[in-house]
């Protein structure tokens, strides 16, 4: 009896909690993003209304997509590939150069980080490619590589490096002199320390830049497969463009633009997974 | 009257007590500045016995967070010397166990890792067994069992402050050495945690080394207090003797006329040295 009159009074707190939040939540989650979307449709309605030559309208570009949209995985010939395809390859290309970029740029990091002389030699190199367009590099890595695809991972590598070293050196030499302090009086050897105080401490830092590397990245891969060529998403705008076909790029834009969220939403999962804390940098 | 000695240390007077566990002598800390030197403590003299619990007490700045970490070995002194069993201290050192103001928890690990890095890192020679039955020792010492696979992030101030006492006493340190280790607590929290230290302490004694800057706090727990005068170039004021026997009753403490005696004694000598600064 007790037990069902706590159930139900249960029941009521949930209920008037849920009162309480579900305006709030359905409007700020769903009605609030809904209408953003609901602009953005109407203000390219409204151009492509009177650009009718160059735009389609929204409702045009669905039904020219509705092909890509339905079947991302067609094979109709050797370069005729479902958007899909496309996609992967990107993808292949973005990850395969972001791990090489992560290997390389975490262990940098952590030496600049510990080490002042490490931090003097390299520090200028660093900031002195930091501003160049990773594009710039394309000419330089076709010179080495001759072929497309690892010319673009080498510019994706390229790329990911320095958002990565730099965040990796800033949270290493950041370190909290209290963890440092726990390790000097427990006397563990600088290995030691390295592994079980210094390493998960700079984590987080770490993953921001990662996240950082891995969205420049992104970013840089169409413009890279622009001029590349081949089979990819970057590609494919290009493609679309030269045949005036608009509606497939707005679709590609969409796609690209989903992919980025996707990925950064992936690295921030993992980050919350691997440090076992409440993210406190985003 | 109360019982308490008082020299004054400009006389350097060196302890030939051999019942000394930990031994300071002449020690002086000082920075190097642009045109001389800064010093910061000038002529410490202080012998601590094997299970003595001591608290020093004195205004911030005083020197008496950088007395604690030399003793820990954290800081170098500029001379002088610090005898740990007869062993000259030069580095920090396990048998030294420091618990934090700050708790110094790690934020990654879980309560219970914590302290298992602190046991994984000092006792070596114990087996896998050994260790897991010393860290749920521990941590049931401190109340925590509850809140055993917690992270730091999740507990409050007074339960992280537990695990720091925990994570010391898991490794057995010869000497435990406390910076303000109850500083950061409220009023409540902090009775309460007073009260379970010094149970654990009274079960298990050894010398201890507390750094407050409450009167209360040190009398209640501690043999001796030691009064430091205002830095720059601090020392040792005075030292009293806290004539009350263990296990200590706060409440009976509180309404005899020896407590009240003492507390006004220390509470005369850091106002005497407060205005004199200014």
């Amino acid at each position: 009896m007790i037990f069902h009159l706590n159930l139900a009074a249960l029941a009521v707190a949930v209920l008037a909690a849920w009162r309480r939040t579900k305006p709030i939540l359905i409007r700020d989650v769903v009605l609030l993003p809904l209408a953003g979307f609901l602009g953005v449709i109407l203000l390219w309605w409204f151009v492509a209304t009177f650009l009718t030559d160059l735009m389609p309208t929204p409702a045009q570009a669905l039904v020219a997509n509705l092909d890509n949209i339905l079947h991302p995985f067609y094979r109709r010939g050797p370069g005729n590939l479902g958007l899909g395809w496309l996609l992967l390859a990107s993808l292949r290309r973005v990850l395969i150069g972001f791990a090489l970029g992560a290997i390389v740029a975490i262990p940098v990091g952590f030496l600049i980080g510990m080490s002042k002389k490490a931090m003097l030699a390299l520090n200028p190199i660093i900031q002195i490619f930091k501003p160049v367009s990773p594009l710039a590099w394309l000419p330089i890595s076709l010179a080495i590589f001759n072929l497309a695809d690892p010319s673009a991972i080498f510019v994706i590598f390229i790329t990911s490096l320095w958002p990565t070293i730099i965040n990796t050196a800033l949270g290493v030499s950041s370190v909290s002199k209290d963890y440092i302090d726990v390790a000097r009086v427990l006397e563990m050897p600088q290995w030691r320390r390295i592994t079980k105080i210094i390493w998960p401490a700079s984590l987080p830092y770490i993953f921001t830049g990662l996240r950082i590397s891995l969205g420049i990245a992104w970013l840089v891969i169409v413009a890279v497969e622009m001029l590349t060529g081949g089979v990819g998403i970057g590609f494919f705008v290009w493609d679309e463009w030269s045949r005036l076909n608009l509606s497939s790029v707005f679709l590609a834009v969409l796609v690209i633009g989903l992919t980025g969220l996707i990925l950064d939403y992936a690295v921030g999962k993992i980050e919350t997974l691997v440090t076992h804390r409440p993210k406190t940098l985003t | 009257m109360t019982k308490y000695t008082s020299f004054s240390t400009n006389h350097n007077e060196i302890n030939v007590s051999r019942t000394g566990f930990l031994e300071i002598e002449n020690l002086v800390k000082s920075y190097p500045t642009a045109d001389s030197e800064f010093v910061v403590l000038n002529g410490v003299n202080l012998t601590i016995n094997e299970d003595e619990y001591i608290s020093v007490i004195g205004h911030s700045g005083c020197g008496k967070s950088t007395l604690l970490k030399i003793v820990a070995g954290l800081e170098k002194a500029t001379s002088g010397s610090v005898r740990l069993d007869g062993k000259e201290i030069r580095k920090p050192g396990s048998e030294r166990m420091m618990v934090f103001q700050h708790y110094s928890l790690l934020p990654w690990l879980t309560v219970r890792e914590n302290i298992r890095l602190a046991v994984d890192e000092v006792l070596k020679k114990a087996t896998r067994a050994e260790k897991i039955s010393i860290v749920n020792e521990h941590l049931a010492m401190v109340n925590l069992n509850a809140a055993a696979d917690k992270y730091p992030d999740e507990i409050s101030g007074g339960m992280k402050q537990r695990v720091g006492i925990a994570r010391a006493l898991a490794i057995r340190p010869k000497m435990l050495l406390m910076d303000e280790p109850f500083g950061a607590l409220d009023a409540l929290t902090r009775g309460k945690l007073q009260r379970q230290v010094l149970n654990i302490w009274e079960n298990h004694r050894q010398a201890v080394m507390m750094i407050t800057h409450d009167v209360d706090e040190a009398i209640y727990m501690s043999d001796r207090i030691v009064l430091m005068t205002n830095g720059p170039s601090a020392t040792i004021g005075e030292i009293l003797d806290v004539p009350f026997e263990h296990p200590r009753d706060r409440a009976a403490m509180r309404n005899s006329k020896e407590y009240f005696d003492l507390r006004n004694h220390a509470l005369n000598f850091l106002d005497h040295y407060f205005t004199q600064d200014e």
